[in-house]
C-alpha cells in the first residue's frame, strides 16, 4: 500500500531524513521507534503533506500513486489520516460539525453520498461511547479546553470515524496515563482490518503492549536502522537506544 | 531526484498561492444594474433641491424647514477628518440627491410590483415572495429611494405596530414623526447626518404601542441602483413601554465604477422595559481588486434606551462597502437599562472599515456589552473605534467590551482605539482585546482532515464570529455565515 523509498528531507536547510525506506501492506501495524530527534514527525508530517518540509529526493507512493505530488486534503480524500501528537483547537468551531464536515469532503471528493445526519449520529455516539469519551466534548468546540488525553482520545475518534486506509498515529500516547492509554489502544485495535494499514509512531515500547504491532522499525538519523517484530520493541525498552546507536556507528 | 520531479514539487509548493490569490478576486456576485426607468434630479445641492424633494413628497412646512435648518448648519461644517480613513474629497455638487422609479403608485401587492424589480430581488438571492411566505417576515422593499412594496401591514396593523416608509409616517402620523425625528440624532450631529437631515429620501418607520410584541420580525432591503445616486435613508423606530420590536436590515448594491456615498441615520428609542433588536447585514459594493469604486458608507445609528430597564441591542455584520464609518450606539438613560453592540467587520481587497461603538452610561446600574470581531484579509484596513462613557450619577454601571482582530495574509491591518471615560467613582469597565491569525497548525489541521484551505478558512471565521452571529436572527445568521464564507474564500495568505 505505501512504499517509501530514499526519503530525503530537509527542514531549514537541515537534513532531517536520511534516505528513508518503508514498505508497508494493507492489514499491517507498523510501529517506527526513534530516539527524539530522530526524524519520527518529520516522516509523519512530510506523509501528510505538511507544508515546510522539503523533499530533496526520494519518493513516496501509496497505492502507485505519488503521493507527494498531493495537497494534504488530497491526501485525506486517499485515505491518509495523521492522528497529531499536538491536537489543535478551533475556537468556535463545533467538534460534531467538523467531524462532520470532514467527512462529507471526503465522501465529495470520491463523488460518494453524503453521510445522513442519523447514521452520523449514531456513529458519533457509538464511537465516542467505545473511547470513553464524554458526549458534551462532542458538542464542544474542537479541542478547546480538552485535556489531554480528552484531546488525543478526540483524535481517535476522528480517526475511527473517518475510517482512513493508511492511519499515522504521530505520538498518540505521549502524556497519557495507563487507563487512558488502554482506552485508546482498545479503540484502534478495532480499526486493524485487512483493508488497513496503521502506522504507530511513538517513543516508548508502552502502547505497544496493547497496540500488537506485526513490525517495530528503529528510526535513527532519519533513516530506518533496524527492523524487527515486537522483540526489537522490547529490547529497546530494556536497553535504550544507545546500543543500536553504537552498532550502527560501527 | 529528476529536474521534473523537482518541478512538480515546487508547482505543488506554489500552487496554493495562486490558488488564493484567483480566490482573493473572487468577484462581487451581485454585480447588476436593473434596468428600471428612474427620475432623476441633475446632480447637484442647494436649497432648491431641498424644496423640490420636500415637494415631491407633499411634506408639511415643519419638515421642510427642518431639512432647510439642517442643509445651513451643514453648509457651515467640515467633512470630519478623524477616522482611520482615506478617501479622495467628496465632491457633494456631483451627485444627484434624488432618484426615483417612474412607477410609483401605492401597491397592495407584490403582483403589483415592476416584475424587473422582483427579478433584481431573486438575483440577490431574496426572492421577496418567498421571503414572505416562508419566514413570516413582514418586507419594507426600498428600492433607491422610495418605497415599492409593503408587505404585512394588516397583522401588523391588527397589533397596532406601525410599520410603513418614513414619507408615509410624514404625512399618515405626523404628531409621532414631529415629536421623535431628530430626537435620538439631531439635525445638526454631525456633518454626515446634517446631509441626512436635509435630503433624505426615504426609510423606514416604525411604531410599537405600549405592552406591544411585534408579531413578526421587521424586514427592510435596501438597494442602491441608480448611477450618481447617493442613498439618504432615514429610519425611526419608537418602542413604547414594555413593547419589544426585531428589525432587520439587509442591503446589496449592484456593481459601480463611480463611488456612491450613502450617509444613512438610524435613530431608535426605547420607553421603560422595552427592547429593541436591530440587526444588519452589510454587503454592498466594495470596489474592484484596485480599490475603485465602491460605496461609501457613512452612517449615524444610535439609540436612546430613555425608560428603565430599557435594551438597545445592535448586532451587525459588515462585509461591504469601500469605505464604512459607523458606531452605532447607546444613551443609556433609563436606570437598570442595558446597551449591547455585537459587530463582525470584514475587510479585504482595499476595503477599509473604521467602526465601533459609543456607550453612554447616564443612568443608574446600566450595564452595556460590546463584542467587536473585526476581520482583514488583502490590503484591507479594520477599524475598531470604541467610547465608554460613565457619567456622573452612573452608579453601578458596568461595561465589557470584548474587542477582537483577526488578520488572513500580511498585508492587511487592524487598529483598535478604545476610549474610556468613568466620572463615577462605583463604575466598572473591563476591555479585553485579542489579535490574531489563522495558524498554519490549523490549516494543516483541517486540510489534513479533508477540508479545502477554503472551507478550513471559512470554518475558522465562523468559528471567530460565532458569539456575534448567535445574536443575529436564524435566517440572517445562516446569510451572514455564507456572506462571510464568500467574502473570505481562500483570503489566507
Amino acid at each position: 500500500m505505501l512504499s517509501v523509498k530514499n526519503l530525503q528531507v530537509k527542514v531549514d536547510d537541515k537534513q532531517i531524513l536520511n534516505g528513508l525506506d518503508l514498505s508497508v501492506n494493507a492489514g499491517e501495524v507498523h510501529a517506527i521507534m526513534g530516539p527524539n530527534g530522530s526524524g519520527k514527525s518529520t516522516l509523519s508530517h512530510v506523509l501528510a503533506g505538511r507544508d515546510g518540509y522539503e523533499v530533496v529526493g526520494g519518493q513516496v507512493l501509496l497505492n502507485n500513486e505519488n503521493l507527494l505530488e498531493l495537497s494534504p486534503e488530497q491526501r485525506a480524500h486517499k485515505g491518509v489520516f495523521l492522528a497529531m501528537q499536538y491536537p489543535v483547537e478551533l475556537p468556535g468551531v463545533n467538534n460534531m460539525s467538523f467531524i462532520r464536515e470532514a467527512i462529507n469532503s471526503i465522501h465529495r471528493a470520491r463523488n460518494e453520498e453524503e453521510l445522513g445526519t442519523i447514521e452520523f449520529l449514531q456513529r458519533i455516539r457509538k464511537t465516542a461511547a467505545l473511547l470513553q469519551l464524554d458526549e458534551k466534548l462532542l458538542k464542544r468546540n474542537v479541542n478547546v479546553g480538552f485535556s489531554g488525553g480528552e484531546k488525543k482520545r478526540n483524535e481517535i475518534l476522528q480517526l475511527a470515524m473517518l475510517q482512513p486506509q493508511l492511519a499515522i498515529l504521530d505520538e498518540t500516547d505521549s502524556g497519557l496515563d495507563i487507563d487512558a492509554l488502554r482506552v485508546i489502544a482498545e479503540g484502534v485495535n478495532t480499526l486493524r482490518s485487512p483493508q488497513r494499514a496503521i502506522i504507530l509512531v511513538t517513543h516508548y515500547q508502552r502502547l505497544l503492549e496493547y497496540i500488537q504491532p506485526d513490525f517495530v522499525h528503529v528510526l535513527l538519523n532519519g533513516r530506518i536502522v533496524r527492523t524487527g517484530d515486537k522483540q526489537l520493541a522490547l529490547e529497546l525498552e530494556q536497553k535504550g537506544y544507545n546500543w543500536i546507536m553504537e552498532e550502527d556507528a560501527a | 531526484m529528476s529536474s521534473a520531479q523537482q518541478d512538480v514539487l515546487k508547482t505543488v509548493q506554489t500552487n496554493d498561492q495562486s490558488a488564493i490569490d484567483d480566490l482573493i478576486k473572487t468577484s462581487y456576485q451581485h454585480g447588476f444594474v436593473t434596468d428600471i426607468k428612474s427620475d432623476t434630479f441633475p446632480a447637484g445641492l442647494n436649497e432648491d433641491v431641498i424644496r423640490r424633494i420636500s415637494s415631491i413628497k407633499h411634506e408639511p412646512d415643519w419638515v421642510l424647514n427642518w431639512r432647510l435648518k439642517a442643509y445651513q448648519r451643514w453648509l457651515s461644517l467640515e467633512d470630519p477628518q478623524w477616522a482611520h480613513v482615506v478617501h479622495p474629497d467628496i465632491d457633494f455638487q456631483a451627485i444627484s440627491y434624488y432618484s426615483a422609479p417612474q412607477k410609483n403608485p401605492a401597491l397592495k401587492s407584490l403582483d403589483e410590483v415592476d416584475p424587473q424589480l422582483l427579478e433584481a430581488y431573486s438575483k440577490l438571492g431574496i426572492p421577496l415572495e418567498e421571503q414572505k411566505a416562508l419566514s413570516g417576515v413582514a418586507v419594507d422593499a426600498v428600492f433607491d429611494s422610495v418605497s415599492v412594496a409593503t408587505t404585512f401591514r394588516k397583522n401588523l396593523a391588527d397589533a397596532g405596530v406601525i410599520f410603513c416608509s418614513i414619507s408615509e409616517a410624514i404625512q399618515e402620523y405626523p404628531e409621532l414623526v414631529k415629536k421623535y425625528m431628530g430626537s435620538v440624532v439631531p439635525y445638526s450631529d454631525n456633518f454626515y447626518a446634517c446631509l441626512n437631515a436635509a435630503v433624505f429620501t426615504d426609510g423606514t418607520f416604525v411604531y410599537i404601542p405600549e405592552g406591544v410584541h411585534c408579531p413578526m420580525e421587521l424586514s427592510t432591503y435596501f438597494r442602491i441602483n441608480a448611477a450618481n445616486t447617493g442613498q439618504f435613508e432615514r429610519t425611526l423606530i419608537i418602542a413604547e413601554a414594555g413593547s419589544y420590536v426585531s428589525y432587520l436590515e439587509g442591503c446589496t448594491a449592484p456593481m459601480r465604477d463611480e463611488n456612491q456615498l450613502h450617509a444613512a441615520v438610524v435613530e431608535l428609542m426605547a420607553m421603560d422595559d422595552a427592547f429593541i433588536k436591530y440587526s444588519t447585514v452589510q454587503n454592498w459594493y466594495p470596489g474592484d481588486d484596485q480599490g475603485k469604486g465602491g460605496i461609501y458608507n457613512f452612517v449615524t445609528k444610535r439609540g436612546a434606551c430613555r425608560g428603565k430597564r430599557s435594551h438597545i441591542s445592535w448586532t451587525q455584520v459588515e462585509t461591504g462597502s469601500a469605505i464604512t464609518w459607523k458606531y452605532p450606539s447607546c444613551i443609556l438613560i433609563g436606570d437598570d437599562s442595558v446597551g449591547e453592540f455585537y459587530s463582525v467587520a470584514v475587510t479585504r481587497g482595499y476595503q477599509q472599515a473604521d467602526t465601533g461603538t459609543k456607550m453612554l452610561h447616564i443612568g443608574r446600574n446600566t450595564s452595556s456589552t460590546i463584542v467587536s470581531k473585526g476581520i482583514a484579509a488583502g490590503h484591507g484596513q479594520n477599524t475598531y473605534r470604541g467610547q465608554v462613557r460613565m457619567m456622573k450619577h452612573a452608579s453601578n454601571a458596568r461595561n465589557h467590551t470584548q474587542c477582537d482582530s483577526l488578520l488572513l495574509g500580511d498585508q492587511c491591518a487592524a487598529h483598535t482605539f478604545p476610549y474610556i471615560e468613568v466620572m463615577n467613582p462605583d463604575a466598572e469597565v473591563e476591555h479585553e482585546a485579542t489579535t490574531s491569525k489563522i495558524s498554519e497548525d490549523q490549516l494543516f489541521y483541517c486540510r489534513q482532515r479533508g477540508l479545502s484551505e477554503e472551507d478550513a478558512v471559512s470554518m475558522i471565521v465562523n468559528g471567530f464570529c460565532k458569539e456575534v452571529f448567535k445574536e443575529l436572527p436564524m435566517e440572517f445568521a445562516v446569510e451572514a455565515q455564507k456572506l462571510l464564507s464568500l467574502t473570505l474564500e481562500g483570503a489566507v495568505g
